[in-house]
């Protein structure tokens, strides 16, 4: 079964100021300054237009907290000022993004507005401009096409749902994003994981996109052959793709087995009937502490009988998600209610035996018949059936083409239904740019050297071993490993390990290695790069600086008692401590070594250089052993 | 240029082609680039030889004629504008509110395939809109004027005024809401407040700081207050409702005749100044609280309206340096009465003291007025204000410049005598002037200190 996979991918760029002002593109940790409250309308008109997930956000009526900051949000993120000039900064490094993916660019940009009415941006669009289409990228031979890479401003992020109202914060509104979309042309898990890679290199290689974690967004568009092309959102983690694909896969096809069984076993649409049946009574003393709950509240208990799904329910979709769990998913999102229970998994939670055949009685359910049942407040518990049996309908079809979000385990949940068609129009604000040959000209300029011949730099004149230089060139830290040589002169092979195998180890070790600032980590290069410490310093030093980050590298080393001996007082200490050991040294000759060194580590580790310190130990060893 | 905005190297090329605006073309570019889509009409500004496509995934680009090696029609754009769905039944005895568009887009409809938005004025449109108001009123609609506000006239006051009196005559609804742009708002709100001397309910302007075609626009929630002060107030004065802060929430009813706008963009920036707003409305309760002491109620005999605004008024404002020739133009092309918006208490410089005395010679009102905006002139208390009142200029207390201009224009269409003329300025006809000034009128300076570490909300 052959599987076709798109790629859209979000990368922040790291401009000074945001896409439309002049606000940091920082995020913020501490409170919110301030907050205001907001609701967003269209026309009746124009409702008729919208996809369904957005009329449904919508019709919830819903009003929007948005948190701010005085020094880096101001009235443009506010909706209260209209947006100045297109970032030129942020406009060449798209086209720069581009020209790498040999795109085709527009001879003048036009900002659109997208209309986006759940909350995220202020306006109720998002300001986005087509830059370049018709591109491609070269993975392992072949060439997957690039349709096109937008320039855009990121959404405000949610911070939480209480009720009625969406609690957004505003840092993160503005700020510069690339989004380039790959043709469906990706045919394997594997491949889908190498092209983000691949465009990942790309985008860092500029040295002009931000980093870490939530910087760089990945959705996938994932149809296997017989089922729906599913878009599933925002996966963050690059090392998920592979996995995010095949799990799709296996769950389309599960998908398609349920459909075939369906119809193998005679069931039709029109039976599945939105006919929910009271039977709160068979609940009135149950063990179940949900349904007592609910009971308790005021709420009621209703069963659906979907005929001939059977077993189907609690088979398994994709690790610990079976068909069950998707209704529990659609009817937590169109009735927001807290679950379901399905005859597959019953008896259990509580509900016992005799209360699921009363259940099944009461619905006049046959062999192959399946339930859902629902504990809510009746008008909740309505919906919740109506979206039960909507999903049981589309298992008819197989899969029903959605949104879908990743989980960090690589299965997917329902996130809404498919959107529709953007609704786009031009955003008169802001006027058109011309991308003259000038300008043109000037970007070619700025295009960073190609990984491959990176690569080859690395490993010649940096002197890397290609495994290293393989581990820079896939990094996140791949611009900052190249900003620290130039600006330091420390050795690139001593960076290139720090940042790609200390830093790794460190956190494996549990240490907030998070805490480390680029500011640290150049300013400890520059101390090593100028003798204020040896390279065993390293370890410890990074250590503490991660747990005390107000520490500068030098009073970190200080702390520590790290500072760096000069080659004759290290001589004298070694002297000092071998004097200890004379006996051994005399008896066991130049096998005497280990145990010298030893003992010479525990003082001096991370005072002096280590290579110096062994011959120190050696030209010693040799003088005691010949009895000088 | 064509009508479609474009040069002539484009035209050019659209007319060799057959193709003109909205029609589906299919173009080559010099680098072998295939684009379909829509082709619009240029936008004023920019390169008039770009072509401006709208490619089928709803986004536009802009491709040089220059570079287009072929063109070709393939079809034609049909416009997709929504046309409001029927008006839903409304509920049994709502109040009436009479709505006069005058230029300030109130709903408006966007054509997703050409992008175009086009402003809509009936009542279905407003509905449409704002469904809240179907349970508030029942809405009737015109389109007086469709105007920029910065065009509007005193002439454009008067018929506006016409048209309220007529409403409120004809009509009798519970009040009435003019839509209007907000940069002259305050001048049109203060001359129907001098305008309108009796009504039998309020007359309420009503703007939008963003516009309608946006989701966030503040144009229904606004509208939406303006709506519930035409239904609920008590007083029958000309407001103006908009934003009172960032939130779509709460909503500030001004007076007219008290109003400026204080911001270029913000929501809120419409302020009550040397008073307090008059009444409050907040969402979604939808309750309306008066602030003001006293108000002008409305009133069961009938409207009275005392129409005509005088032309050849002028507001100047005083800087430094400025040269009396400027006011001795005025007085010699014949004009009737001038604002000056002096400095402070209410001083100009020495220099135009003698063309301040010369104008009221020839009978031309010279009023003077603080570009303060906050606070009362006094020309008592040094000797320039001394030697301006000698001269025979006119301190109108705690007027709001803007207001002045616009009394003064009222005036002056009643009267040319100029002690009819002082005495008229002075004499308060609907709250304009407050002999008391308040504390609270001065909004606080320090309210940025919350903002600062600790205090912050």
């Amino acid at each position: 079964m052959s599987v076709r996979v798109g790629l859209e991918i979000h990368q922040m760029l790291d401009t000074r100021e945001k896409l439309f002002c002049s606000c940091p593109t920082s995020l913020r940790r501490d409170e919110p300054h301030f907050r205001f409250r907001r609701w967003l309308r269209l026309a009746r008109s124009e409702l008729g237009e919208l996809d369904p997930a957005a009329l449904f956000e919508y019709a919830k009526g819903r009003s929007y907290l948005y948190e701010s900051y005085i020094d880096a949000t101001c009235l443009v993120e506010m909706d209260e000022e209209p947006p100045h000039p297109l970032n030129a900064e942020a406009l060449e490094t798209a086209l720069i993004v581009c020209m790498m993916l040999n795109c085709k660019v527009v001879d003048e940009v036009h900002v659109m507005r997208k209309i986006v009415i759940d909350g995220s941006n202020t306006t109720g669009f998002q300001r986005t401009a087509l830059i370049g289409f018709d591109g491609y990228v070269e993975v392992e031979g072949k060439r997957v096409p690039i349709a096109t890479v937008c320039l855009e401003e990121d959404a405000a992020r949610k911070i939480e749902e209480r009720g009625s109202e969406v609690v957004y914060r505003l840092d993160r509104l503005g700020i510069p994003l690339v989004e380039i979309a790959t043709g469906p042309t990706i045919s394997s898990p594997e491949e889908a994981g190498a092209v983000a890679l691949k465009i990942g290199q790309l985008l860092r290689a500029t040295g002009r996109v931000k980093r870490g974690l939530g910087t760089i967004r990945q959705d996938l568009n994932i149809s296997v052959e017989g089922g729906a092309r599913v878009e599933v959102k925002g996966v963050q983690e690059l090392e998920l793709i592979p996995k995010v694909v095949e799990l799709e896969v296996q769950r389309q096809r599960a998908l398609l087995e349920i459909r075939d069984e369906l119809r193998r076993r005679g069931v039709a649409r029109e039976q599945i009937e939105a006919k929910p049946v009271d039977v709160t009574d068979v609940f009135r003393d149950t063990g179940s502490r949900i349904a007592k709950k609910a009971l308790a509240a005021g709420g009621v208990a209703l069963a659906v009988k979907l005929p001939g799904f059977a077993g189907l329910l609690g088979r398994e979709l994709q690790p610990g998600r079976r068909l069950g769990t998707e209704m529990a998913d659609r009817a937590r999102y169109w009735a927001e209610v807290g679950g379901i229970f399905h005859s597959d998994e019953l008896p259990g939670y509580g509900i016992s035996e005799g209360e699921v055949s009363e259940v099944r009685k009461l619905l006049g359910c046959g062999e192959l018949d399946a339930f859902v049942l629902v504990f809510e407040e009746r008008r909740k518990a309505e919906r919740a059936v109506e979206a039960v049996v909507e999903r049981a309908r589309e298992a008819l079809d197989g899969v029903p083409p959605e949104t879908r979000a990743a989980n960090p385990d690589g299965t997917t949940r329902f996130m809404r239904p498919m959107p529709g068609k953007a609704r786009m129009y031009p955003e008169t604000d802001i006027r058109p740019i011309r991308v003259t040959a000038e300008l043109l000209e000037r970007v070619r300029m700025l295009l960073p050297e190609p990984p491959e011949a990176k690569y080859e730099r690395f490993v010649k004149v940096y002197g890397l071993s290609p495994e290293l230089a393989g581990k820079v060139l896939r990094s996140y830290r791949l611009d900052l490993f190249e900003r620290i040589v130039e600006a330091t002169g420390a050795p690139p092979q001593l960076v290139a390990s720090t940042l790609e195998d200390t830093l790794v180890e460190l956190r494996r070790e549990g240490v907030p290695v998070q805490n480390i600032t680029d500011e640290h980590l150049f300013a400890l290069f520059d101390l090593l790069a100028k003798g204020g410490m040896v390279k065993e310093a390293i370890p410890p030093v990074l250590k503490l600086l991660a747990e005390k980050p107000e520490l500068s590298p030098a009073e970190a080393v200080k702390q520590l008692g790290l500072t760096p001996l000069s080659p004759e007082e290290a001589r004298e200490a070694v002297r000092r401590i071998l004097k200890r050991m004379e006996g051994v040294i005399r008896e066991r000759g130049e096998a005497a070594f280990g145990p010298a060194m030893g003992a010479v580590m525990r003082e001096l580790r991370g005072r002096v250089d280590g290579a110096l310190l062994s011959r120190i130990v050696k030209e010693e060893l040799a003088r005691v052993a010949a009895g000088g | 240029m064509s009508a479609s905005g474009y040069g002539e190297l484009a035209s050019r090329l659209l007319e060799g082609s057959g193709a003109s605006v909205f029609d589906e073309v299919e173009l080559e570019r010099d680098d072998g680039v295939v684009l379909r889509g829509v082709l619009l009409p240029r936008p004023q500004y920019g390169d008039p030889d770009v072509l401006v496509l709208k490619l089928p995934n709803g986004y536009n680009v802009g491709v040089d004629s220059r570079r287009v090696k072929s063109i070709r029609r393939v079809g034609r754009a049909e416009p997709r504008l929504g046309s409001p769905p029927p008006q839903p039944p409304l509920e049994k005895g709502l109040p009436r509110v009479h709505f006069v568009g005058t230029g300030g887009t109130i709903a408006s409809r966007i054509d997703y395939v050409s992008g175009a938005v086009y402003p809509h004025f009936t009542a279905e449109d407003i509905y449409s809109m704002i469904p809240e108001l179907e349970s508030v009123a029942l809405v009737t609609a015109e389109t007086l004027f469709n105007i920029f506000s910065e065009d509007m006239t005193p002439r454009h006051w008067a018929l506006l005024a016409e048209r309220v009196a007529k409403v409120f005559e004809s009509e009798g609804p519970s009040g009435v809401v003019v839509a209007h742009g907000t940069d002259t708002m305050g001048y049109t709100a203060a001359a129907l407040a001098f305008a309108l001397r009796r009504l039998p309910g309020p007359v309420v302007l009503v703007g939008a700081q963003r516009s309608s075609d946006r989701p966030s626009s503040d144009s229904a929630t606004n509208v939406l207050a303006a709506a519930l002060t035409a239904v609920k107030a008590p007083f029958a004065e000309s407001v103006v409702a908009m934003h009172a802060g960032l939130d779509d929430t709460k909503f500030y009813v001004h007076r007219g005749v008290r109003v400026r706008k204080m911001h270029t963009s913000r929501r809120d920036a419409f302020r009550s100044v040397n008073a307090v707003p008059l009444a409050k409305v907040e969402l979604p309760s939808r309750e309306l609280t008066v602030f003001a002491r006293e108000y002008i109620p409305r009133s069961r005999e009938g409207v009275v309206l005392e129409n005509g605004f005088d032309e050849r008024v002028a507001l100047l404002k005083f800087y430094p340096g400025m040269d009396p020739e400027i006011l001795d133009f005025l007085v010699d092309r014949g004009y009737h009465g001038v604002v000056i918006e002096a400095t402070g208490l209410g001083h100009v410089g020495e220099r135009l003291v003698p063309s301040v005395r010369r104008a009221v010679e020839e009978g031309v009102a010279v009023v003077v007025a603080s570009q303060c905006i906050w606070g009362r002139v006094n020309l008592n208390v040094y000797r320039r204000g001394v030697e301006l009142l000698k001269a025979g200029a006119i301190p109108v207390e705690d007027m709001l410049p803007e207001t002045a201009f616009v009394k003064l224009s009222w005036v002056l269409a009643r009267t040319r005598d100029l002690r009819e003329v002082a005495r008229l300025l002075l004499t308060n006809v609907a709250y304009e002037i407050d002999k008391r000034s308040e504390e609270w009128y001065y909004p606080p300076l320090d309210y940025f200190e919350r903002f600062l570490a600790g205090g912050a909300q």
